[in-house]
This record gives structure tokens, C-alpha cells and sequence, in this order.
């Protein structure tokens, strides 16, 4: 059996993979209609249960045990909510957009067993506002065919259960993808993150207990479910059991998404995307995201593409957005753009944040207009350091990884630079 | 009623207003101001957000808040056609800064600035649009346009000008 796109992208080549008929066509919902049938034996507890098993952690980039953050919710009467965080911009990934273009009733048969599993009977699905013509259609006519068959909606097939699912459109603000960010933008506010704890799950949408997942995670559940938490598990390795669906972008002959087993090779996983561009010699990768640290090819040449492979090379599997970068491109420049960007996104709510990712760009923009000082590099990390660590979210620490990693791996590029009035060593 | 909102974008309004709790209007605000800009051809007015905020029941300022936080909200009058050209890590690595110039070049306008005949207005697009795997790629009026070259964004410029 092959290794490659087995759980959510199984069938995302079939024509008209995103409608019902053809989602039912492949044992969908069928996870779900098991549930309602049965509670007495696919108890919330069992769907937990299974979950934990499965190994699945959350595919957002932070990589929490899904099972595990289910288990949080207070087991009270009060209003809960499943919430999706479909918000996808962690630059380099691009592979949700994919699950709510071809395959969105695994994620509206996810949110429904989600919520089923954590006792909220009202869930919310929050879409970046860019995708509003492209995405954001797929995943509404899904819900709106799945309230028609009878599958969502108040005592679902004389169950019962109540499962009512909405769309949420975003209007554009990288930092909704942070869970306390998106859940703030729902109410209707500036999407600024809130002090934590109180965590989602005691203090949530409108400060109901609240579980928060990404498309992904939620996506897969119901293949867990179908399948086994075996089944799903064994893909992967022992500590980073099943898969990952990886953006490939950047410097390669064939970039695309593809969901690997966990564990998969490097050498590997850059054979399937057609190899380095042009036939040049691959310098670097950032493997997960804008957000993980750079590592150098001698590095990342080494590594499996795992949880612990990635975090052993001081940077993280993220998102699974792996950014090729081929000999040539000047680290500067990169560098320089993906602190424009934070710099940009920043909500501007901690001090450290909002004024410290300006300081980054303004020096890395005068390093590359030939105006930098010898000091930079060090005024650079310290600025990065001061970040790093001192913000309500997680966006600070963002901003100063790739700062860090970048001067780590290519001093000499950034030395040059300064010594050389903006001359590029790369070119 | 609101003599400002059209008909087509109460209907709208309605429909967010529907998916959430009594009480929890304000959870409205953003769909509003994308069917309110949708009525002006892609920027919000005062007019427009006091209109939006009367209409949900909520105080002026929350939807003043929202409009000014968000990107794609637009708070000036910009051109009626809407380019976002990607410019964020992975449309760099294959060739967006060229793309970029290119389009300023030929539409006499840096980024941020709409054309002069209030035709075209070219976004600072900080924020990465997620379509990484086909760079380097822009949207052009909500509508993702993938692998972009100079040729292709020519044909599309051309047709925004009317020449095609």
C-alpha cells in the first residue's frame, strides 16, 4: 500500500471529491452515524479515548495531543463550543486550503464528532477572509448539504444530539490564527490574543468552554475513527505517530501538498517534490513555517520529518510548511522579508512586540542598503532576545526565531553584507 | 430600515446575524463590512459603518475598531479592481518581486496606490494569501490567480483595462 496521501487527501483527485454524494461514495459520515446510533457504546469517553491512542497532535504548528486538549473540557452543563481554526497564513503553508477546496466534509464530520466528544452542540468554522471566493463556498455548501441530509441540526437523525455548525469569514489578519486572537476576531473584535489562563477550555467564545482545533486535526478524526487509532498511528513513528500533510514550496522542480507518514526522510520527502529547482544545490530549509528556525542543508539533510528529528536540529516540524531554499538566495534579503512581515502583523498589543519587530526590520533594512553597522548583528540578536519570551502570544517568539537562526547559520552572509556597503556574498 | 444599506446587503447582514446567539450581534461586525464594502466597490465609509452598526444594534466605535484593524477592510477611496500581489517568502523565492515591479511599472503607481482612473487598486499585501505551492501567485478581486509570469499578468491587466 502506498505511503503517500492516504487519510484526508485519499481521494481529493476524484472529481466532485467536495460533494456529498461522492463523500458518502467513501464511508463517509459514517464515523457519525455510528454515534448517533449508538451512544451507549461510542461514548464520548471512547472517542477521547481513541483520539489519545491515534497519537494525532495538533497540525496548527504547536503540536498539542488533540486527545489530550479534549480532556480539558469541564464536564458541566454549560453552552461549550467547537471551534475550527481555518485561518490559514503561516507563510509557506497552504495545505487546509486544499482540505476546505476538495474535502470539506471531513472537516464538518470532524467538528461534528469533536463536539460530540467535548459536549458543545454549537461549532464554528473560521475561514480566512482571502478565501472568500475560492474556499470559503466549498466548505458552506458542505455544511448547508450536510443540514439537508439530515446530518446536522437540532436531535440529529432522532439521536438526541444537537450539532449546529456555522462559517465564520475572517478579513485578513495573520494573528486570528492564534487561538485566543481568532476567538476575540469571532466576537466581533480586533483579533488581539488574551492572556492565558484562562485557557479556551474554561474561558472560551464568549467565555464558554471552548475547544479550539485547526482544519487539519479535525479533518483526520474521522478516519481515525473509521480506520482505528491503529491504523493511523502506525503511518508514523512511535513518537510522532501517523501523518502530515507537507507544503513544499520554494526552490523545488514539483511543489505541491503531500500528506507523508511521519518519520518520512528528507531525502525522501524533496525526491517526491521533483528535487531542487533548476538542478542547483539545495542551501537551506525552513521547515515548518516562517515561524521555525532556518536550518542549513548539512542540518536538515540529516533529519526525518518529525516532531523530534526537528526539534533535536533546534527547530520545529510547525505547520509542515517546508520553504526550499537552493544556494544562490541571499539570506539577508529572506531574512529581511520575513521581518517586514511580523513586523506588519503584529497586533501591537505588548510593547516588545509591536516596537521590537520594527527595530528588526529597520536594521535589516539599512544592513541591506548598505548602511549597516558593525553592531548590527549584535543589537539584531539582543533586540530578538527581548521579544523572545515577553508577549502575551506566541507571535513574539515568532518573530525572534528566525532572526536568531538566521545570524546563527549565516554570520559570514550578514557580515559580508555590513562590511561590503549591502553587497550580497549570495549572488 | 437603513437608507444607506441596499437591499442586497440587509440580506446579507441578516444571514451573519443569524449564526449567532441573542446578544452576540457584534459577532456580525466583520461579515457587515465586507457586504458594506462589497455595495461601495471595495472601500467603507463613515456613511457606511455607522450604518452597519445602527442597523446591528452595536456602538459606533466597535465597528470603527474592526474596520481599521483588518487588511482587507478599506477606509479610503481605492481603485475598483483589487490586486494583491504575494510577495511573502515563498512567492519571493520564485520571482513575486519582479512580478510586483513589473505591474508598478506598468500601471505608473506604487504599491498601495490605486491607478489615477480609479480603475485599479494595487494592495500592500503583507499577509502570506496560503497558495505557496503555486508561486508566485496574487488575487486579483478575491479570485486566486496561481504560477504567475509576466505574460499572464499582462492578459490580466489587460482585461482590468478594458483592452481585452
Amino acid at each position: 500500500m502506498s505511503r503517500y496521501n492516504q487519510v484526508i487527501y485519499a481521494n481529493i483527485n476524484e472529481s466532485n471529491s467536495w460533494t456529498l454524494d461522492e463523500y458518502l461514495k467513501q464511508g463517509g459520515y459514517s464515523v457519525w452515524k455510528q454515534i448517533l446510533s449508538d451512544q451507549s457504546n461510542k461514548t464520548s469517553e471512547w472517542v477521547i479515548e481513541e483520539v489519545k491512542k491515534s497519537g494525532l497532535r495538533g497540525r496548527g504548528g504547536a503540536g498539542f495531543p488533540t486527545g489530550l486538549k479534549w480532556s480539558f473540557m469541564p464536564k458541566n452543563d454549560d453552552q461549550k463550543y467547537i471551534v475550527c481554526n481555518s485561518d490559514e497564513s503561516e507563510p509557506g503553508t497552504c495545505h487546509d486550503r486544499d482540505i476546505l477546496k476538495y474535502n470539506p466534509h471531513a472537516l464538518v464530520e470532524g467538528m461534528a464528532i469533536a463536539g460530540y466528544a467535548i459536549g458543545a452542540t454549537v461549532g464554528y468554522n473560521y475561514v480566512r477572509g482571502e478565501f472568500m471566493l475560492e474556499c470559503y463556498p466549498r466548505i458552506d455548501a458542505a455544511v448547508k448539504d450536510a443540514y439537508d441530509a439530515g446530518l446536522l441540526g437540532v436531535n440529529v437523525l432522532d439521536s438526541g444530539i444537537d450539532f449546529d455548525l456555522y462559517n465564520f469569514l475572517g478579513a485578513g489578519a495573520y494573528i486570528c490564527g492564534e487561538e485566543t486572537g481568532l476567538l476575540e476576531s469571532l466576537e466581533g473584535k480586533q483579533g488581539k490574543p488574551r492572556f492565558k489562563p484562562p485557557f479556551p477550555a474554561n474561558y472560551g467564545l464568549y467565555g464558554k468552554p471552548t475547544t479550539v482545533n485547526n482544519t487539519q486535526t479535525l479533518a483526520t478524526i474521522p478516519k481515525i475513527l473509521e480506520k482505528g487509532a491503529k491504523w493511523y498511528a502506525d503511518f508514523g513513528t512511535e513518537k510522532s505517530p501517523g501523518t502530515l500533510i507537507f507544503s513544499i514550496s520554494g526552490h523545488v522542480n514539483k511543489p505541491g501538498n503531500y500528506e507523508l507518514p511521519l518519520g518520512i526522510s528528507f531525502e525522501e520527502v524533496i525526491d517526491l517534490a521533483g528535487g531542487v529547482l533548476d538542478g542547483k544545490k539545495l542551501k537551506a530549509v525552513i521547515p515548518g513555517g516562517s515561524s521555525t528556525k532556518v536550518l542549513p542543508a548539512e542540518i536538515i539533510q540529516n533529519c526525518t520529518m518529525d516532531y523530534e528529528s526537528l526539534q533535536d536540529a533546534d527547530s520545529a516540524l510547525g505547520t509542515g510548511a517546508m520553504v526550499v531554499i537552493s544556494e544562490g538566495t541571499c539570506m539577508v534579503e529572506l531574512l529581511k522579508r520575513i521581518s517586514r512581515f511580523y513586523y506588519a502583523e503584529s497586533c501591537g498589543q505588548c510593547t516588545p512586540c509591536r516596537e521590537g519587530t520594527g527595530w528588526l526590520y529597520r536594521i535589516l533594512d539599512r544592513i541591506t542598503n548598505g548602511q549597516g553597522k558593525a553592531s548590527d548583528l549584535a543589537l539584531l540578536v539582543d533586540v530578538a532576545g527581548r521579544i523572545e519570551g515577553n508577549t502575551i502570544c506566541a507571535f513574539g517568539d515568532a518573530s525572534a526565531w528566525p532572526v536568531q537562526s538566521f545570524i546563527k547559520h549565516y554570520h559570514h552572509e550578514f557580515e559580508y553584507m555590513i562590511q561590503n556597503k549591502g553587497k550580497t556574498l549570495a549572488a | 430600515m437603513s437608507e444607506v444599506l441596499t437591499t442586497e446587503t440587509i440580506k446579507e447582514i441578516d444571514h451573519w446575524l443569524s449564526k449567532f446567539p441573542v446578544g452576540k450581534q457584534r459577532s456580525a461586525i466583520i461579515g457587515s463590512l465586507h457586504a458594506a464594502q462589497h455595495q461601495n466597490h471595495g472601500f467603507l465609509t463613515s456613511e457606511l459603518m455607522d450604518a452597519v452598526a445602527a442597523y446591528i444594534d452595536v456602538p459606533k466605535i466597535q465597528v470603527y475598531e474592526v474596520a481599521t484593524f483588518y487588511s482587507m477592510f478599506q477606509t479610503k477611496n481605492v481603485g475598483k479592481h483589487e490586486i494583491s500581489i504575494c510577495t511573502n517568502i515563498s512567492c519571493m523565492l520564485r520571482g513575486s518581486d519582479e512580478i510586483l515591479s513589473h505591474v508598478e511599472k506598468r500601471l505608473g503607481i506604487d504599491v498601495g496606490e490605486s491607478t489615477s482612473d480609479g480603475n485599479i487598486f494595487l494592495k500592500q499585501e503583507e499577509e502570506c494569501l496560503a497558495a505557496c505551492t503555486g508561486a508566485p501567485m496574487m488575487m486579483v478581486d478575491h479570485v486566486y490567480i496561481e504560477n504567475l509570469d509576466i505574460k499572464t499578468v499582462d492578459e490580466i491587466l489587460d482585461r482590468l483595462e478594458g483592452k481585452s
